[in-house]
This record gives structure tokens, sequence and C-alpha cells, in this order.
């Protein structure tokens, strides 16, 4: 019995033969999952079906004018998409923009706390895959690592081996953001001395690794430390999605062929 | 021994399957580091009370379950569980006649034993804990033993598992 768990280890740390057994073995183990989360989607349902009437409009208000805002935001977002790709075209270098987008719900299920990790309640039947990117409203959250039929287990950006190709918003800046376990800080290396970054840039996802669709938001830099001894700054940022607060995320099918070769 | 029939054994697998439910129970995150290996705690005492039935198969078995719903690499726990399972069957004569006190503290020594394996195998694969709570589940579960003890024990007597 150790020894075949010393293999297992093993091959399960080096190789990816064993996701078929890891996700056969979720499966048996989703009915205990959906029970442990039943009080809490329980819970949700109660207070969404027992909200008062005043509360109900007064959210219905706010997010009817949000709405308005997004649409007129929208209406200027369409001429520029259509003015970008015109301008791409021009460069031939196309970037697709559309994506398609699944939303999906974390199940209330703790994992080892000393890893950042969540389960979603979408599987391979959903069409999920591993490296699956993973967002939120404000931002890329992370990517999915297991998929079993059922549910997936999804790796946080702050996981301490979770790491991202980034570039700065501002200047196009690249970098890698590196988790450190803690719930909201990230870590950018290898920024030189010299290299112009400082405290609120915006990170976005540059598309580099071929995992995560370019041009999301990632990480605002919280602190920039420039010591003239060392080769290297220290950089520290804050991502943008509520990694530790939000329910319902999204699962984005990254377009094909994200960047075609600029010229 | 083996001219006794072995029954009601839904008893055990029920206590197990509770276990891993309250196992990934969610928790508030301050109490979240704290929370006790429930898992191990049945198996010390099923083998404790039945070792001729409940022995390192089972005991591995429980921690490739873990592993799997805890997101973990697969056969850490799997690993720690088998350990536990040899140990407990070998000193399972005398771990009867210790007061429950006493027996917590074994609680203490083999959960720490769990944690050690198990702090080895992430130290080995580059993920160490990094924080000194990692270390609370050990003083949490011998605390909680002995109404685990009660609870089980009562359950076995109740329904003659045997």
């Amino acid at each position: 019995m150790v020894l075949v768990s010393v293999l297992l280890m093993t091959v399960d740390h080096r190789q990816q033969h064993l996701e078929t057994i890891r996700a056969g073995i979720s499966v048996a183990l989703y009915p205990l999952q959906y029970l442990v989360n039943l009080p809490m989607a329980v819970g949700n349902w109660a207070s969404e079906s027992l909200a008062t009437r005043t509360r109900l409009l007064e959210e219905n208000g706010l997010l009817r004018r949000r709405q308005l805002e997004m649409e007129l935001r929208l209406q200027k977002f369409a001429a520029l998409e259509a003015e970008n790709s015109r301008l791409r075209a021009m460069l031939q270098s196309s970037r697709k923009v559309a994506e398609r987008v699944l939303v999906t719900e974390l199940l209330a299920i703790d994992l080892d706390p000393f890893k950042r990790q969540v389960l979603l309640n979408k599987g391979t039947v959903d069409g999920v895959f591993e490296g699956h990117p993973l967002l939120d409203a404000q931002g890329v959250m992370g990517q999915v690592i297991h998929v079993s039929p059922l549910t997936s287990t999804a790796m946080l950006l702050t996981d301490p081996s979770h790491a991202i190709p980034v570039q700065v918003n501002r200047n196009g800046l690249r970098a890698i953001a590196l988790g450190t376990g803690e719930a909201d800080r990230l870590e950018i290396p290898h920024v030189p001395n010299n290299a112009d970054i400082t405290v609120g840039d915006l990170l976005v996802t540059s598309g580099l690794g071929q995992r995560f669709p370019a041009g999301y938001p990632v990480a605002r830099i919280a602190d920039v430390q420039k010591d003239p001894t060392q080769p290297y700054s220290q950089v520290i940022a804050t991502p943008t999605a509520e990694l530790e607060r939000v329910r319902e995320v999204l699962l984005v099918w990254p377009a094909q062929a994200q960047e075609a070769a600029a010229p | 021994m083996s001219l006794v029939r072995h029954q009601n054994g839904w008893a055990i697998m029920a206590s197990f399957t509770a276990a891993l439910g309250l196992a990934i129970m969610p928790l508030p995150d301050w109490a979240e580091p704290a929370r006790p290996e429930w898992v191990t705690m049945v198996l010390i005492y099923w083998c404790m009370a039945l070792p001729d039935r409940i022995g390192v198969g089972i005991g591995w078995f429980m921690g490739l379950l873990l592993d799997v719903a805890k997101g973990a690499l697969l056969g850490q726990h799997a690993l720690a569980l088998t350990l536990v399972a040899i140990l407990t069957i070998h000193l399972h004569q005398r771990l009867r006649f210790y007061p429950v006190w006493q027996q917590s503290l074994m609680v203490l020594v083999l959960i720490a034993l769990t944690q050690l394996v198990v702090v080895w195998i992430k130290g080995v694969i580059g993920q160490p804990p990094g924080s000194w709570t990692y270390w609370l589940p050990s003083l949490t579960s011998p605390l909680l033993w002995p109404w685990v003890f009660l609870i089980l024990r009562d359950l076995r007597r109740h329904f003659q598992v045997t």
C-alpha cells in the first residue's frame, strides 16, 4: 500500500495519466459534495425568495441604471471595435475579440486551506477542459486544473504554483504575475529597476502563454520598491477579480488563432 | 474470529461518509486551518474497535477519496492514512484499555504523524504550507476525540456492528 501510494503520487505529480481515475472518483464524490453544498444553496434560495418588495424594487432600479450605463458604453465600444478590426485588417494582423462564455457557480466546498483552489459546478459534460480560463466580472480569476464529468477544480491566480503572463496596459511592458498563497497579493518578478512601472498601473493578460485570452484585466500594481543594490525591483500587485467573494464566475473559450503573425 | 459473521457494515460506511462530508464542509476563514482531521479520527476508532474488519486497505481507500475531495496530490492522504491504520492495528489492544484522555494523547501523536507525512510530501513537490497554523489540526482533533469516541462507540453498540 505504501509503495502504491508513493507510485501514485509520483505518477500524478509528473504525468497526466491519472486524470481519468481522479475524474471517476470525483463523480462518486459528487452526491456528497452536492449534499454539503445544499445548506448554502438553500440559504441563497431562501434569501432570494424571501426578499422584501421594497428591496427588490431598489435592486431593480439599481440594475436598470447600471444596464443603461453599460449600454451607453457599449455603443461607443461597438464603434471602437469595428475601427480596431479595420485598422488591424490594414496591418494584416487578425485578433478576434469574440469569445464564448459560460456562467458557472462555485460550490461551497472547502479544499486544501493552503492552496488557493475552488470547485465549480460544471464539468466535461458542459465542455469544460483542462486549462480553461476562469474570469469574474472584474478580471481574471484563474484556470481549471482538474475536470470530471460534473465538476471541475480551478486554481486561483493567488495559488503559490500559479503564474500568468501579463503586460502593463499603459505601455505594453511584459511580465509574469506569480501567486503567493496570500489572498490579495501577486508578485511580479524580474522587473528591471529602470522599467516603467508605477503604483496603480493595470496589468492585463498578454495572451502569450496561449492559455488566457489577451486583454483581460488581471491586477493593479500596489507597491513598487526600487533598491539600487538589487538587479530587479520588488513589485506587488492586487488582483482585480474578487477572488474570495464572488459565487458566480465565467468560463471563457479563447478564440482560435488569437495572435496571428503581426508584421 | 473468521467464524463471526460481519454485520451492519452500513454504519461504518455512514460514519466514514459523514467524516468526509465534515472534511469538505465550508468553515469561516478563521476556523479553516483548525479543521479537525475527521476521517483520520473515524479510521482510528474503527481500526481500534474492529481491527479484523477495518484495516490498511480501507484506510488507503479513504485516503484516496480524501485526496480527490480536497484536490490534493493523489496518494498523499492515502499514504498517511495507511500508516495510521498500520499503527492503530498494531496498538489496538493497548488503546482499548486506555482511558479516553490517554487515547486523546495517542490520537495527537497519530495525527501529528499524518501531518508530518503530508508536509514532507508537500515539501518534496515544492508546495510547503509556510505557516505554523498548518499544525493546528493535531491539537484540535485530540480535543474532539472524546466525543468522536463516545458517538462511534454508542453507534457500534446500538447497531451491534461486528
